[in-house]
């Protein structure tokens, strides 16, 4: 966690602003019993009331400047917290941004979002409690010196007292804080059992497991109770024996206090002063348990930060990365072959096919043979292990990332829309497309009636994720999205699979009709999809199992006739 | 956690004072509850079964803090026993000297005091974590054994995240609110009496000039609370608005990849999160400044308690221990005050969690069955649709008048565009839905006269969307049939064409699913559920797109599996693949969610309606291609 205080330096000034104010809040705090000492030993012992009077001016200044301080150091923390926090989630997220699809599958999305609200929200909460953390260990270093300078002898028993708190303190916590981590482990496999049980409601009764599911929550309750109940023991021994400690520390000072007096070596007003000294340790050492508790959630949020922060991605745009114009538009694979990290087989191996504009190359083959990833590899998310990628003749890895990915319209296998309208989310392809650019799009992509249905048609507002559509009308949204692009090479990643029979046969006419420049790339799980292509690429496990068209294909690809048997009736494929 | 304000001046500090009392939650925003005396009634009676317990509490709280407020009565005492000797040796008095005897005996009784002051608070607080757990544990089983008796229309109507965070959330704010704020209540109220009434025996003067003091701090804090609730509620806003956006692109990450949009998306975020950096900072510092106020008001009250206080031990009008014990009493003052305050707000939002709960609580619950029909063994799976009505909605009627017959063994396929509402079928054999009218007879019974898990057992079902749960592969496949052995699990996955893949993994069998299955692709786990559904056993199939995300090669070999499952068994299929839709006895035709046409393929064709429009987009196309190839 320490590490990410480095962003700290720009908030330098500020803070050392805020740690002088509390410095002198402290000492002002710890001025007024010492005060009221002078009150008791000279003012009241002589019944000098002109004296008193003074020194009650004397204390409402001092009260009043310690309550300023305090004003200008909560000003000065607020502005340089929230200015870290800003500053942390900024960088985060556009850390984030910069990241490949390797490291968001090594990360994982959910725990991405998760690094870049809560955890930065914890860390911030500690910056927040700084002014405790200041507060805290400057009261109780300026209690113990005040109390010795008033009487040394008297403030052994503090002496005894501090260290017997703080090994009570830290045995119990050394206790509680693994039961801590055990509670939030029981907590998360609650929420588990729950929510497996909410998304697989129907399996669960379908397959009468209801009752199952029920010992398993009462499993996980039961254990989160016992543990809890464990927790809370420990907490609630905690300040009574802290309290007792005390206490009795104080009820010793009044009686060797007493003594001291008696033998004329402190007077009573500082007695009193003391006292109150030892009331403010006291507090102190209670805040920083508090500060104990806190640290060790929030250092846990800062590792993972970290983690976020020190993940570079591999794909970055190369020294003398140039953009893309002209050229051409044809795609090359040239014996590529890539491997996921830390996989034994490589997820494709030995692929060679050239994409040519004007012209359909479909890509077929079974789950898991690496169509998608041969799309991963052309839009570089990931980087090949070997081989080479060409567009236009250049190699992928020279092009400059934007100018690659601008001249590619794709369209991914799950519809993604973001939140906004209709037309925003076919604009997010173009930005600068006019009206009837975008009406266009939709309308080759079978999209222009449902959205004519739609209450503000073009301006109707999607629900995050475009929650209020099917997953055709997404799919053919996201369809339009990559033709309002205008791109060379068109990347269609088993798109149509969500569409009917219907919708699919005429958008696929539709869109011959319209774009005939550009290359297509088409991955497709039916082949009444891919029947036409110009060339079909047939994948199994990663490796070339055949390339042609379907006539060609049918005579000699076997894997291919089997995908083709599974699929159409005789009569369709004579 | 909080920042407190600096009133340690006061002895005998009360543990209690140390909970969530005073949190940094001071000035947000509170909710609250609908209907606040029928929530807390409700909830008390949940307290009802420990009601000696927390009598005890009572007792042990409200002596505790007696003790401890006697405190500084006595050390004054003994302070003023000090001053009086040492002032008596001061003026030379004859034999004067302090008396010990009375300060022993007051400084034993203080330890007394504090030593049982301490024992019962660990008595209260002990009791108070065995009956908290108790009762949280108890709702906790309340809410997961009713999510188990709510109709399936409840899952779908409501997201999932409400009913996360009131079987969560909402229960901690319950546990904390009785592990804290309740006995906090207590003591406070005790402490805010017992103070008032031993500063007045010490001196009505000084306890007005105390007393003066809390409408100017009751004043300022609402003052600052109402300018920063402003703020927190923008903070707040902006905030959700930074998570959306977080969690769209990331979720979007592909896209906003794959259109260059990331330069976009950063600055959509600095945009967001500079609007949070502003309403950030003021709604904490604002706050922020409750605590110096406070603790400047409280230091107020302090000089006052001083100056009058010296002056009128000169004029010998109370003694000099009594400033001590006075001194301590106003600084203590304040912080219960706070406290009730801001428990008031505590308990605001436990009684809007708990009405959140009791809403849960209150679902209806699923029909029962009308009688217990068993059901006669060996089951044919003859299906019958009698006059069946249906709606999800009681204005918009669905299924009006559905008749259908399926023999033993046959297959009924279901088809229709996406969203025609093929899945209310399933619905209804299931009876996760009831049906409005009409009757399902299976071989003959009414399908309301079964037991619903009798009536489920009969039923084998693959999903469109995979669920699978975070364990083993083995204890997913099993989840089908309980006590089924290894040879059977292996045996399933054998016919599900999942063992291959299963034993590349590198665990086989044993690896361990993570929370979104991520590790499997999803035609594996699709094959997972196949194998579940194979184990079951089932006398009627249903088969819901199950296959549609499995490549059509390792389609051909389920489909076998399948077929030879379906051997036998009536079976429901959903399906996109008209070829499969060819073969089956029946075909229904479903379009905006209710079934316009039945029949064989033939006599649909022949209607020349729906289906065969649909049929013959895809055949004339897939034709047309082919002629053009050939």
């Amino acid at each position: 966690m320490f590490k990410l205080f480095r962003l700290l330096k720009p908030y330098r000034l500020q803070l050392t602003g805020v740690v002088v104010f509390m410095l002198m809040q402290s000492l002002a705090q710890l001025y007024l019993p010492t005060l009221l000492a002078d009150i008791v030993d000279h003012g009241v012992v002589n019944g000098d009331i002109p004296y008193i009077l003074k020194f009650g001016a004397y204390m409402l200044c001092v009260a009043l400047g310690a309550t300023v301080c305090v004003v200008i150091a909560s000003y000065l923390l607020a502005r340089s917290a929230t200015g870290f926090s800003r500053d942390l989630r900024r960088k985060v997220f556009a850390h984030v941004e910069s990241f490949s699809l390797g490291e968001f599958d090594k990360l994982s999305t959910a725990s991405l979002i998760t690094r870049t609200t809560n955890d930065i929200q914890q860390v911030s909460q500690v910056i927040v409690m700084m002014r405790m953390f200041i507060g805290a260990p400057t009261m109780l270093i300026g209690g113990v010196i005040m109390a010795t300078l008033k009487d040394a002898k008297l403030a052994l028993v503090l002496d005894c007292i501090i260290p017997i708190l703080a090994i009570a303190i830290v045995a119990i916590m050394r206790k509680g804080i693994p039961l801590f981590k055990s509670l939030q482990v029981k907590i998360d496999q609650i929420n588990l059992v729950l929510r497996e049980n909410l998304t697989g409601i129907r399996v669960i009764r379908a397959f009468n497991r209801s009752a199952h599911e029920q010992r398993k929550f009462e499993k996980a309750n039961t254990d989160y109770t016992q543990t809890a109940i464990k927790v809370n023991i420990i907490m609630s021994t905690m300040m009574p024996v802290m309290m007792l400690v005390f206490n009795l520390g104080v009820v010793a000072i009044l009686w060797y206090g007493g003594i001291r007096i008696d033998n004329n070596d402190m007077q009573i007003g500082d007695l009193m002063a003391f006292i109150q000294y030892a009331m403010q340790i006291m507090m102190s050492m209670f805040m920083m348990t508090m500060i104990f508790v806190m640290i060790p959630r929030a250092s846990a949020s800062g590792v993972r930060i970290n983690e976020v922060l020190d993940t570079q991605s591999v794909i970055r745009n190369s020294d003398a990365s140039e953009s893309l114009s002209g050229g051409g538009s044809a795609v090359e694979f040239r014996e590529v072959s890539f491997s996921y990290p830390g996989a034994e087989q490589p997820a494709v191996r030995g692929i060679s096919f050239r994409a040519e504009p004007g012209q359909v190359t479909a890509i077929i083959g079974g789950t898991g043979s690496g169509k998608t990833t041969l799309m991963n590899l052309l839009l570089r998310f990931y980087d090949v292990s070997s081989g080479q990628i060409n567009i236009g003749g250049k190699p992928i890895q020279a092009l400059d990332l934007e100018s690659l990915r601008s001249r590619i319209g794709y369209v991914p296998q799950k519809a993604v829309l973001f939140s906004g309208t209709v037309a925003d989310n076919i604009r997010y392809g173009q930005e600068e497309a006019a009206d009837e650019d975008v009406r266009r799009a939709a309308g080759i992509a079978q999209a222009g009636d449902f959205i004519a249905e739609m209450k503000d048609g073009y301006d109707a507002v999607l629900a995050q994720g475009g929650k209020n559509l099917s997953g055709g009308q997404k799919q053919r949204l996201s369809i339009a999205r990559a033709l309002v692009r205008k791109p060379d090479i068109y990347v269609f990643d088993d798109s149509f699979s969500a569409l009917d029979f219907k919708t699919d046969a005429k958008l696929r006419a539709a869109l011959k009709a319209e774009v005939q420049e550009a290359a297509f790339i088409i991955v497709a799980q039916r082949v009444s999809t891919i029947m036409d292509a110009d060339r079909i690429l047939v994948l199994e496990d990663g490796a070339m199992a055949g390339i042609g068209t379907h006539d060609e294909l049918m005579q000699s690809c076997k894997v291919y006739q089997e995908i083709v048997a599974s699929q159409l009736s005789e009569e369709e494929i004579a | 956690m909080s920042d407190k304000p600096n009133q340690n001046r006061s002895a005998g500090v009360s543990p209690a004072h140390f909970g969530r009392g005073g949190m940094g939650a001071m000035g947000m925003p509170v909710q609250k509850a609908k209907n606040f005396k029928a929530t807390l009634k409700r909830l008390l009676t949940y307290m009802l079964p420990f009601r000696t317990q927390l009598a005890l509490v009572l007792l042990t709280a409200v002596l505790s803090t007696m003790f401890s407020i006697v405190a500084p009565k006595l050390m004054g005492q003994a302070t003023t026993t000090l001053f009086e000797g040492s002032m008596a040796k001061i003026k030379g008095v004859a034999g004067a000297k302090i008396d010990f005897d009375t300060i022993i005996h007051i400084v034993l009784t203080l330890a007394a005091l504090y030593i049982l002051s301490s024992v019962l608070t660990f008595i209260q607080q002990r009791i108070m974590v065995g009956v908290t757990q108790k009762m949280v544990y108890n709702l906790r089983e309340q809410i997961s054994d009713k999510l188990t008796r709510v109709p399936l229309s409840f899952f779908d109507s409501r997201s999932q995240g409400d009913t996360m965070s009131r079987a969560t959330n909402d229960v901690d704010t319950i546990s904390s609110t009785m592990q804290q704020s309740l006995t906090q209540l207590i003591t406070s109220i005790v402490t805010l009496l017992g103070i008032i009434i031993m500063m007045l025996t010490i001196s009505p003067l000084l306890t007005l000039v105390t007393l003066i003091t809390l409408p100017l701090s009751i004043l300022g804090t609402k003052m600052i609370a109402s300018r920063s609730q402003q703020f927190f509620k923008g903070q707040q806003r902006t905030l959700g608005e930074l998570n959306g956006h977080v969690e769209e692109m990331y979720t979007g990450h592909t896209i906003v990849k794959a259109f260059g949009h990331e330069r976009k998306s950063v600055e959509r975020f600095n945009e967001i999160n500079d609007r949070l950096y502003h309403s950030g900072w003021k709604a904490q510092f604002i706050s922020g400044l409750i605590f110096p106020l406070m603790s400047f008001i409280g230091n107020i009250g302090y000089v006052f308690v001083s100056v009058i206080g010296g002056v009128l031990v000169t004029n010998g009008a109370i003694r000099i221990g009594d400033i001590l014990a006075f001194i301590q009493y106003s600084g203590q003052f304040g912080m219960p005050i706070t406290q009730v305050a801001n428990i008031a707000n505590v308990i605001q939002s436990t009684i809007a969690a708990a009405e959140r709960i009791f809403e849960l609580l209150d679902e209806p619950e699923e029909v029962q069955q009308r009688a217990d029909a068993p059901i006669s063994k060996p089951v044919h799976g003859h299906v019958t649709f009698e006059h069946v009505a249906f709606s999800y909605k009681e204005d918009t009627p669905l299924i009006t008048n559905m008749n259908i017959e399926v023999q033993p063994g046959q297959t009924v396929a279901i088809v229709g565009p996406t969203g025609a509402g093929k899945t209310t079928i399933v619905n209804l054999l299931m009876r996760f839905y009831e049906l409005s009218g009409g009757q399902i007879r299976i071989d003959g019974s009414d399908t309301r006269d079964m037991a619903r898990s009798d009536l489920r057992e009969l039923f084998g079902m693959v999903l469109q969307d995979t669920w699978l749960f975070n364990g083993t592969i083995r204890d997913n496949i099993a989840y089908g049939r309980e006590q089924a052995s290894e040879a059977d699990i292996i045996a399933a996955a054998k016919a599900a064409y999942a063992d291959h893949f299963i034993r590349t993994l590198p665990d086989g069998y044993d690896t361990v699913l993570n929370e979104e299955a991520s590790n499997l692709s999803h035609g594996q786990k699709q094959l997972l559920t196949i194998a579940r559904a194979i184990l079951a056993d089932p006398a009627i199939l249903i088969l819901d797109e199950a296959t549609s995300s499995v490549d059509t090669r390792t389609e051909v070999s389920i489909q076998k599996a399948m077929n030879h499952l379906m051997e036998g068994r009536t079976s429901f299929v959903i399906a996109h693949r008209l070829s499969t839709i060819r073969d089956a006895d029946l075909i229904l035709v479903m379009n905006h969610g209710s079934v316009i046409e039945q029949g064989t393929h033939e006599q649909l064709l022949e209607q020349k309606g729906f289906y065969a429009d649909l049929y013959n987009s895809q055949f004339a196309q897939s034709t047309a291609i082919s002629r053009n190839a050939g």
